[in-house]
């Protein structure tokens, strides 16, 4: 194992930094999404509502392979031309954007309703009270899922591997297809997914412990 | 529209659920599997017996903090290196039973630590020996709080045996990849398939755990 990551450790190293701008990508990109749908979910208006429970739950059901893949192969015959990592970070960021829009409509709807209330009473708009009074509240309890969320995407972005996204996995299966040493290969793999992964999950129960006794 | 309707020929529908029925096959038999090994390593994690424990705990954490198609690739390409020579539908099998057992292991024990210690200590009182109480007071109490995510992770794992098309498990994506690859006019039709086809199964599974949970937490309060 230690021969293959000798003799190998700046193409796993890029992968590794593919693994983890992928990751990054698809974390900012599917806070963005999933927020935005977690709100139309809460929405007064029950259209508005229902396209973004429509969205969670198809999203949801659907493996991220489909996802990826058809950004990989749709996109480029009827589209534009993207490259494999595109089109994974794309599917990456589209299947967690579902997920994580159910933490944050949890997290926000577990502040209690007096509070809304209370801070439209006040004078607030809906806006007001969602980014000051809503919104501080609802981040402590959507933390540590975030955090696990995060740990998921790095795992789930060696999807990557299928549409040559350059990263670890991808890497991976590359030494391991000319040195045929699969079994040292995939284990030194594994470990390099676990360095990432490992404090993290790690860390995260910490801090629901932590918070939690809080 | 004319792809659409070409591409759901009678051939390739059959083709599709003959996919489908390999992913239910090898689904099923994975959660079966991975159920009882999941409570077994659940409950020894729970326990606290010294050393052994926190080993269950430490093999949990390395197998659920390492992506499922590691765990695919090393068992399909790597093992036979070193001996252990697995056909495709047992590896895929034997690959997703270790994953899913370590995730169900912490649903199981964050279930159990989920019962009030009150009800452990009540049936011991009682003469209950541990494993009774475990058996009959608190695994019982502790699956009706499971349901929900146990199920959800069974939503997740029929979807993840489409990663098994990478071994060429012939499931239902990698059918699907087939059809599309001898026409390319089928590829948004097969993609709307596969949608469909998940969807179908995973939102039945969801809205039956709603039911069951709903029927089961009627009884108490």
């Amino acid at each position: 194992m230690f021969t293959i990551l000798a003799n190998n450790w700046s193409t796993l190293l890029s992968g590794l930094g593919y693994t983890l701008m992928a990751s990054l990508i698809a974390l900012v990109g599917s806070l963005v999404i999933g927020t935005l749908f977690a709100l139309m979910e809460i929405s007064a208006h029950r259209w508005v509502a229902v396209i973004g429970r429509v969205y969670v739950e198809v999203v949801r059901n659907i493996p991220l392979l489909v996802i990826t893949m058809a950004f990989y192969v749709i996109v480029p015959t009827y589209f534009v031309q993207i490259d494999g990592f595109t089109a994974g970070t794309i599917g990456l960021t589209i299947y967690t954007s579902a997920f994580i829009a159910e933490t944050v409509r949890a997290g926000i709807e577990s502040v209690a309703v007096g509070q809304m209330e209370g801070a439209r009473s006040v004078g607030m708009t809906y806006t007001q009270a969602m980014v000051q009074i809503i919104f501080p509240q609802a981040i402590k309890i959507v933390i540590p899922p975030l955090g696990n969320q995060f740990i998921n995407l790095v795992k789930n972005s060696s999807i990557l591997a299928f549409v040559a996204g350059f990263d670890l996995m991808y890497q991976g299966k590359i030494i391991a297809n000319t040195t045929f040493n699969t079994f040292d290969t995939y284990l030194a793999v594994g470990l390099l997914y676990l360095i990432l992964t490992m404090p993290l999950s790690y860390f995260m129960r910490h801090l629901e412990k932590k918070w939690n006794v809080a | 529209m004319q792809n659409f309707i070409d591409a759901y020929s009678q051939v390739n529908l059959n083709y599709l659920l003959q996919g489908l029925w390999v992913t239910l096959e090898v689904s099923v038999t994975s959660i079966f599997f991975s159920f009882i090994i999941g409570t077994l390593l659940g409950v020894a994690r729970y326990v606290k017996v010294r050393f052994f424990s926190a080993f269950v705990g430490f093999i949990i954490d390395l197998i659920r903090n390492l992506p499922l198609l590691l765990i695919l690739f090393f068992t399909y390409f790597a093992l036979p290196n070193i001996g252990v020579r697995l056909p495709v539908i047992p590896a895929s099998i034997v690959a997703m039973t270790v994953f899913e057992s370590a995730m169900l292991a912490e649903i199981v024990r964050s279930g159990i630590n989920a019962v009030p210690t009150g009800q452990m200590e009540a049936a011991r009182s009682n003469g209950l020996t541990y494993t009774q109480a475990m058996l009959y007071i608190i695994l019982p109490q502790a699956f009706k709080a499971m349901i929900p995510p146990i199920v959800s992770q069974f939503i997740s794992l029929v979807k993840d045996t489409s990663l098994a098309t990478i071994i060429l498990l012939p499931e239902l994506t990698y059918h699907a990849q087939i059809i599309y690859g001898q026409n390319i006019n089928y590829m948004i039709p097969m993609f709307v398939a596969l949608a469909v086809l998940y969807f179908i199964v995973n939102y039945a599974l969801s809205v039956a755990s709603r039911a069951l949970n709903r029927r089961l937490s009627s009884g108490i309060r």
